[in-house]
């Protein structure tokens, strides 16, 4: 098994407070990881970290030789203005950009990479549709159709099934699967523990710190997810500056 | 008829000189104008004028009413304060607007202040209010120059501009190409409106920037048809405003843009797109 994310004694946060405290490990290439944790955990930290959206503080991440223009990203809450006058099918087909570039043309093959990615999350027929008049469900279904033609070795999504239907989740998941079986390397932040159970074989449970790192089903006992319960979320104002960093 | 539309353009050269200056700043300045609006900046234009004119003054001050020293110091201006606030919001925690309020108010202040210590500024006043009538031919020229450049550079920013405006988080994650595109964007605007503070004077130019772009709004729903629209509407505003300032012995750069707020009042009103009439009287709705 070859390293595709190394992570260094990693410290990432906002404002010289950290929200991943010394994390280190390694995911490996063709894992499918779960990243589990209360909210305020680290867990979009982590993520932003790994896209290089946020510089770590101490430590750092190893992309196993990928640029991070190659990781492809479903942020928790994506920057999108809902109300810009462009199509379904034009906003799917950014998904090209690695390959396109600024000015390359889509051509007749590509065409057709976008109408399939289309029908593989049930949204042919919804080409010409403003992206504005999508619901919550159809949105994240053309963001995974735009994901599957990004064509990247590594996906990183950041809570993708909130505020789904249960269809939608099982579409998606289908999805998510078939990339574990192409060897792609996915990690997903989710809140929902049985579904991680059935579908992740790895997790890591994270409360700022690392509480577990390993086999979902060790990962995800009661003791550990008490504990990452437990471990406070607040910053502290008057925290001293961390020892561990100095040494 | 032809007294009426054509006679005015086929009888004095400066109704031609005027049209043809105006034509090319519809269709350089009104794409932009789109941009602007879809991006919620559509005061950004106001602000950047502002900034512009002191630069001007400035350069009207040390050489006169020379077309280089005018334009060169309204770009300067325009890229300094563009290019501050840019990479500003990027750097810091202020947002883009909050910057250029902040240069545009100082450049302004600035401006003033050097105007005043050099005394005399009545030519300079007539100057920056600006008179389409009276565009010669390095004018025109220049604002031709501005329009063909503005139109190839945004051929190709067009996609990296388009995705920040729409999910600037996915452009940041697949290419580095969002902030040269805004910053080039940016000096896009700047350029557009130094070229139309030449012909209508800072305020006007912003007009004919903004007043089509927001009446395209009404008329359609993606973006290409969107900057059609608008380029069609500011060169009609154009021709319409020159003939009406021309007939009723106007000025002429607020009868242009009068016309395109005419424009605008009646797309409020009755575009197909979000008009008030579709809203008052709605249409049955359909079964799926």
């Amino acid at each position: 098994m070859t390293a595709q994310l190394r992570f260094h004694d990693l410290t990432l946060g906002y404002d010289r407070h950290p929200a991943v405290h010394h994390l280190n490990g390694v995911v490996e290439a063709g894992a499918l990881l779960a990243v589990v944790g209360p909210n305020g955990a680290g867990k979009s930290t982590l993520f932003k970290g790994i896209v290089g959206a946020i510089k770590p503080f101490a430590g750092q991440i190893e992309l196993g030789g990928l640029g991070v223009h190659d990781i492809a990203y479903l942020p928790q809450v994506a920057e999108i203005d809902r109300t810009f006058p462009i199509s379904v099918y034009d906003m799917v087909s950014m998904g090209l950009w690695r390959r396109t570039g600024l000015f390359g043309g889509l051509g007749i093959g590509r065409r057709d990479d976008i109408e399939h990615a289309l029908a593989e999350v049930g949204l042919t027929g919804f080409e010409q549709r403003p992206i504005g008049t999508l619901s919550g469900g159809q949105m994240q279904r053309m963001l995974f159709a735009r994901l599957l033609l990004q064509d990247a070795r590594v996906i990183v999504l950041d809570e993708p099934f909130n505020a789904i239907d249960v269809s939608t989740v099982a579409a998606l998941l289908d999805l998510v699967r078939r990339w574990h079986g192409e060897q792609r390397t996915v990690v997903a932040a989710l809140h929902d523990i049985d579904l991680v159970k059935a579908n992740f074989p790895q997790t890591l449970l994270l409360a700022r710190e690392p509480v577990a790192w390993g086999d979902t089903a060790q990962v995800l006992s009661a003791a550990n997810l008490n504990r990452a319960r437990q471990m406070c979320e607040a910053f502290d104002e008057t925290a001293e500056a961390c020892a561990a960093e100095v040494a | 008829m032809h007294a009426l539309l054509i006679a005015p353009f086929a009888d004095y050269e400066f109704m031609r000189r005027a049209l043809a200056g105006i034509f090319a700043l519809a269709i350089g300045a009104a794409p932009i104008g789109v941009f602007l609006m879809l991006r919620r900046m559509s005061l950004i234009g106001d602000a950047m004028a502002h900034a512009i004119l002191p630069g001007a003054a400035v350069g009207f001050l040390f050489a006169g009413l020379s077309l280089f020293a005018l334009a060169g110091g309204g770009l300067i201006a325009g890229f300094v304060i563009a290019l501050g606030a840019g990479v500003l919001a990027r750097l810091t925690q202020i947002k883009e607007d909050a910057s250029l309020a902040a240069f545009f108010l100082i450049s302004l202040a600035l401006g003033v202040t050097i105007v005043s210590l050099r005394g005399s500024n009545v030519d300079l006043l007539h100057f920056l209010f600006g008179s389409v009538l009276a565009v010669d031919d390095p004018t025109l020229i220049l604002i031709v120059s501005i329009a063909s450049l503005s139109l190839i550079v945004l051929a190709l920013i067009w996609r990296p501009l388009v995705l920040e405006c729409v999910d600037p988080g996915f452009l940041r994650s697949v290419s580095g190409a969002g902030g040269p595109a805004h910053i080039v964007f940016l000096a896009l605007v700047v350029m557009n409106l130094v070229g139309g503070f030449l012909a209508l004077g800072t305020l006007l130019a912003v007009g004919l920037m903004m007043l089509p772009a927001v009446t395209a709004r009404f008329w359609a729903r993606d973006i290409s048809s969107m900057i059609g629209i608008a380029c069609v509407c500011a060169a009609g505003s154009g021709y319409a405003g020159l003939l009406a300032s021309y007939h009723a012995n106007l000025p002429s750069g607020p009868a242009v843009i009068l016309v395109a707020g005419i424009l605008y009042a009646v797309s409020v009103i009755v575009g197909p797109v979000g008009g008030l009439i579709w809203l008052r009287s709605p249409r049955r709705h359909l079964e799926a």
